[in-house]
């Protein structure tokens, strides 16, 4: 698997599928795409470079600590933003009721509650994917 | 032992049977007059940029009017991976030690 060609095609394609990934992230809420899909790209760029230079190094760049910090707490985000529409006096997880600019339909900060949620489903999917596959890799090792 | 296999084959042709009969019975894709568009798809599709300010109806629907149901869906997904996490690392360290 350490292969010269594999790990020089990975130095080009790793930033920019990270890149990408975060793009679909955010523009979840204009564009075709999402939290989901952009959360799963932006794993699959980490699990390539562990696949790549192997899990020790991949967990020197990402460690496991900080993973499941992420993961926690962004599942506790979408809870956090759910419950601002509680204290605004609207249902739980309100977007227009609660008083969330919905701003100008197309741009980047459109939708409110809508991209703060994305942000957040986006990073728990994408730390989900790796933590699964760190852990089925050590299982092997 | 025949008997059961041909038993068997017998209930799959049965099956199979009604769920052609069921696949016939389905009305045609994409026309106007059919049961799925109703008044939530007419709704979705005539107030969700007012009412979300968003462009992506999909996304209006699954973090806006379907908020509740992606929350819970992110906790199975959490869940999920504590399983694992748990399940393999407990495995491992009864192999250690």
């Amino acid at each position: 698997m350490r292969d010269f060609i594999l790990k020089r095609v990975a130095v080009i394609i790793l930033p920019l599928m990270s890149i990408y990934g975060f793009y679909v992230i955010l523009h979840g809420h204009v564009s075709p795409g999402g939290s989901f899909a952009g959360g799963i790209i932006v794993g699959l760029s980490f699990i390539t470079y562990s696949t790549v230079y192997g899990l020790e190094r991949g967990k020197v760049k990402l460690p496991e600590r900080i993973l499941t910090l992420v993961e926690s707490y962004g599942t506790l985000w979408y809870g956090i933003m759910g419950i601002v529409g509680i204290l605004k006096g609207a249902p739980f997880l309100s977007n227009k009721l609660a008083g969330f600019n919905l701003g100008e339909p197309g741009s980047l900060t459109s939708g409110g509650l809508i991209s703060l949620l994305g942000i957040g489903v986006g990073i728990r999917v994408a730390s989900t994917i790796i933590t699964l596959f760190y852990a089925m890799g050590e299982e092997e090792s | 032992m025949r008997i059961r296999k041909l038993l068997i084959i017998i209930v799959a042709l049965l099956a199979a049977y009604g769920i052609l009969v069921a696949v016939a019975e389905l009305p045609p894709y994409g026309m106007a007059d059919n049961p799925v568009h109703n008044h939530v798809s007419e709704r979705y599709i005539n107030k969700a940029l007012d009412e979300t300010g968003v462009t992506n109806m999909v996304t209006a629907i699954v973090l806006d009017y379907r908020a509740y149901d992606t929350m819970f869906e992110t906790i199975v997904l959490f869940t999920a991976a504590l399983a694992v996490v748990i399940t393999l690392k407990v495995s491992k360290r009864k192999e250690k030690g």
